[in-house]
């Protein structure tokens, strides 16, 4: 009797700590997967990557909330996609372009950054840009603007790679920082 | 030995294969062209290419604002600094391998360069210049 207690205890405790929108499934691949404490999910679909990585490199689904990537993708706004034209003509590429950044969003990550992302958000607000989520832009407060906008080599907040070395890779840490024309980052 | 030169001459087959990324561009031709009424400039195309037109933030756009003059070198994007491939087909066999992307690219870059969709005849000629460089 006392063993049984025992596991029922077990098993609600473990129960506690899984995340709740967490499938058991996504939890076990969480628990076993070392990288995801240096930043978000790397992007794993190569239509995405064309698609959204020709004008800068392709932002990871993790770094925004599904609410955050339907405005973005909106027909009208690829149109005018802050001063660019991003069209996709092709409207069954867009619902997959977008069903994968809803799967992959910040809420539906185990990842560090992406659970930051989220929280910072408070499940109520939608950002138009990454750049405007209140976390992100924390981080970079102490950055002076003659590094970033008067920088020829980086130009905006928005070309995370031009700093973060390992970008692509999805590791934003800031001992993987690397300012154009400025150096490592050491503060 | 026959079968070893069989196996050679099945190699050989594949390794050219491998290395040909088709080229969409007599494809394209043959889509803008329906009739074969149209001529396809690439002289008129390269002047195009370089044509400036007022932009709506002030400044003047041209294709070269994001491709460069140089078709054999690489480009930079306008407003990342993105570097963009060379178009000449001569040095990137990348290029023009599928009409969807070409499409693609015409609908957004005529109407952000220029206000405007490109039309046939126009297509046409970017695509001769492209292929001739
Ligand atoms: C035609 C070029 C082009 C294409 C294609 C393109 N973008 Fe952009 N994107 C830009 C530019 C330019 C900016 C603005 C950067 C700035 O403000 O400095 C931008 C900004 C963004 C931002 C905001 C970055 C920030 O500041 O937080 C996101 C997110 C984004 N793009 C996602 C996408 C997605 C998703 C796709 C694919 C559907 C896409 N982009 C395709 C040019 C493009
Ligand atoms: C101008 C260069 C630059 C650009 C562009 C840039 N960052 Fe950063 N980022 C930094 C620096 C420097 C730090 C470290 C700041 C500090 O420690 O005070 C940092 C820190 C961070 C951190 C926290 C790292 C840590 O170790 O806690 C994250 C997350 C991050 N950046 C994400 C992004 C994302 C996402 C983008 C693009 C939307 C971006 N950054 C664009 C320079 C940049
Ligand atoms: C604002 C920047 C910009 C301007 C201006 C621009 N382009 Fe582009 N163009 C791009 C980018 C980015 C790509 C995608 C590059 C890649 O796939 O590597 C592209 C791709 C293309 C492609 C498709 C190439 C392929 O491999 O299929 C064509 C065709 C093209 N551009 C034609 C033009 C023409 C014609 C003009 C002038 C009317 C023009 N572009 C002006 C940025 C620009």
């Amino acid at each position: 009797m006392k063993k049984i207690n025992t596991i029922v205890f077990v098993a609600m405790l473990s129960l506690l700590t899984i995340p709740n929108t967490a499938s058991a499934d996504g939890f076990f691949s969480w628990l076993f997967d070392f990288s995801r404490t240096k930043g978000v999910e790397p992007v794993s679909n190569e239509n995405y990557q064309e698609e959204c990585g020709a004008c800068h490199f392709a932002y990871q689904p993790g770094l925004l909330t599904g609410d955050a990537w339907a405005n973005l993708m909106q027909v009208d706004k690829l149109e005018d996609h802050f001063g660019e034209n991003a069209e996709l003509d092709d409207e069954e590429v867009r619902t997959e372009l977008l069903a994968y950044l809803k799967e992959q969003a910040a809420e539906n990550s185990y990842y560090k950054r992406s659970r930051q992302i989220t929280h910072s958000l408070n499940g109520e607000e939608i950002p138009e840009r990454i750049t405007d989520v209140r976390y992100i832009r924390r981080q970079h407060h102490e950055i002076p603007e003659s590094l970033i906008t008067d920088n020829e080599d980086v130009r905006s907040l928005s070309y995370c790679d031009t700093c973060h070395t390992k970008a692509a890779l999805g590791i934003y840490d800031d001992d993987t920082v690397n300012i154009p024309n400025h150096g490592v980052w050491d503060d | 030995m026959k079968q070893f030169l069989f196996l050679l001459f099945i190699f050989l087959l594949l390794i050219n294969q491998a290395s040909h990324a088709d080229n969409a561009i007599p494809e394209m031709m043959k889509t803008l062209n329906p009739e074969g009424t149209l001529i396809f400039d690439a002289d008129h195309g390269q002047q195009m290419w370089t044509q400036e037109h007022p932009g709506k933030d002030g400044k003047s756009r041209s294709c070269t604002t994001c491709h460069g003059t140089d078709l054999t070198i690489d480009g930079k994007h306008a407003r990342s600094g993105k570097v963009i491939k060379p178009m000449a087909v001569s040095v990137n066999q990348q290029r023009f391998t599928k009409t969807k992307k070409i499409n693609k690219w015409f609908k957004r870059n005529c109407k952000w360069t220029w206000g405007r969709e490109c039309t046939a005849q126009e297509k046409g000629d970017f695509l001769q210049y492209f292929q001739e460089n």
